[in-house]
């Protein structure tokens, strides 16, 4: 058993896919939080799915963009920590809109010349979790 | 103020008044020929259309109002590396509303965002071109009486055809419109557009192969132009060129009182001996076309006349 100390203030992201922590940490640029300590724990037992990752992230409350988080994966647990305890737990939606996560594919789009262009994708199709591109409406997907 | 982007920007209500604004102009040109008196359309064609640059400038020039613009990206500040949103800020406070036509899907939009003037899409890409929409239902509802409870035939490139894609969409609004979509297997309607469109909305359609065989139950026939640029090589364009062919034979099939729709140009899908079928309608939509930028334009500019 690996102990990893607690978090004074911060987040404790739990119930991440197994092998998924590295990319969320880099999909949510959480390396670009210079004064915050992150652990990535990997591969841990969990009851319900079997295997999981977490995330702790020790920063003030509000930096981490939850919206990009649920767009990542919705089913993640977050843990909101102040003083060392679990003050609120939330359940993660999908954004409406997310704002520079992703880049449109589609070779057509005005984003592919203009790249200054903010890259917004629009929630489509809620039970199916489609995003589209706010300006060519190309549907992204995830591979 | 108000853009148009997309053809379902308009609700059905508004689509309406649009129509019925549209039909007032043809019946009483004279009593709208000064109603843009002293503003300005420009047209920015960052590719060659001359049909749909000329249809929107005859409809300001009959308006009252003046045009001004470029037909290709060459002759504009697009060529020195200048964004669409600054071109058309600037264009902004040249003219009153604005055209835009651009290869590059959603550059429309991208102008409309730092407009101070109200923008429309005259085309983007494979994406969308609202004012060929509106001529379509206007052409229906005039020659039809109505836009809903009718059997529409969809024939030609139905894969790559924006306008039948938007077509589609915009009639399902309306009540026990059903589908017959005619195209070679190689180019029938794409599955999101049966699942996201039809099948969402509970529209009866069906796909056939050959012409022939829709014909009599049509009360609209909408071809299409199959496009050379979709094909990587000649000899399977070649096949699919020849494939439908409207012709006084077929035309023979069809009820009295059918119409016969095509966005132009047409290559040889309509035979010019169709032409002076009564049931032909495809010029006239071209005129149904100046008619409806008339509405538009009236109705972004916010003209009561």
């Amino acid at each position: 058993m690996i102990n990893v100390g607690a978090i004074k203030e911060g987040y404790v992201l739990d119930h991440i896919k197994a092998g998924k922590a590295l990319s969320l940490y880099h999909d949510m640029k959480l390396d670009q939080l210079k004064d915050s300590a992150v652990a990535i724990i990997t591969n841990v037992q969990s009851k319900a799915m079997g295997r999981k990752d977490i995330l702790k992230v020790e920063c003030p409350v509000g930096t981490i963009n939850l919206d990009v988080l649920g767009f990542l994966d919705h089913n993640i647990t977050v843990n909101v920590i102040k003083d060392e305890q679990i003050v609120e737990k939330k359940k993660l939606s999908l954004p409406k809109e997310i704002h520079n996560v992703i880049t449109c594919k589609n070779p057509r789009c005005i984003t592919s010349i203009e790249q200054e262009l903010e890259q917004i994708f629009i929630l489509t199709d809620e039970e199916n979790a489609v995003y589209r591109c706010k300006y060519c409406e190309e549907k992204y997907r995830k591979n | 103020m108000r853009h148009l982007m997309s053809p379902l920007d308009f609700s059905v209500e508004e689509l309406d008044k649009l129509l019925a604004l549209a039909d007032d102009i043809e019946k009483h040109p004279a009593k709208y020929a000064h109603a843009c008196d002293g503003k300005i359309l420009a047209t920015c064609f960052y590719e060659p259309s001359t049909r749909t640059r000329l249809s929107f400038e005859s409809a300001m020039l009959r308006l009252g109002g003046q045009v001004l613009g470029f037909s290709e990206a060459g002759s504009s500040s697009a060529a020195k590396g200048e964004s669409v949103s600054d071109t058309i800020r600037v264009i902004s406070c040249y003219a009153d509303i604005c055209a835009i036509r651009h290869p590059k899907e959603g550059a429309p939009l991208v102008g409309s965002t730092k407009s101070l003037i109200p923008v429309i899409n005259a085309g983007d890409g494979g994406h969308q071109h609202p004012t060929q929409t509106l001529t379509d239902l206007l052409t229906i509802k005039q020659k039809k009486g109505r836009l809903d409870n009718l059997t529409v035939g969809l024939c030609g490139d139905l894969k790559f055809g924006r306008t039948v894609h938007s077509l589609i969409s915009a009639l399902v609004r309306y009540k026990n419109v059903k589908f017959v979509l005619i195209s070679p297997e190689e180019l029938k309607v794409p599955s999101y557009i049966k699942e996201e469109v039809l099948d969402a909305n509970g529209v009866e359609y069906k796909e056939v192969e050959k012409l022939e065989d829709a014909m009599a139950d049509l009360d609209i026939l909408y071809m299409t132009r199959i496009q050379k640029e979709r094909f990587f090589n000649e000899e399977e364009y070649l096949r699919m060129k020849g494939f439908y062919i409207l012709d006084p034979k077929k035309m023979a099939l069809a009820k009295d009182d059918m119409i016969v729709m095509h966005p132009l140009p047409r290559v040889n899908e309509i035979s010019v001996a169709v032409d002076d079928d009564p049931r032909a309608n495809y010029f006239e939509q071209a005129q149904y076309g100046v008619y409806v930028r008339m509405a538009l334009i009236l109705t972004l500019l916010e003209v009561q006349v």
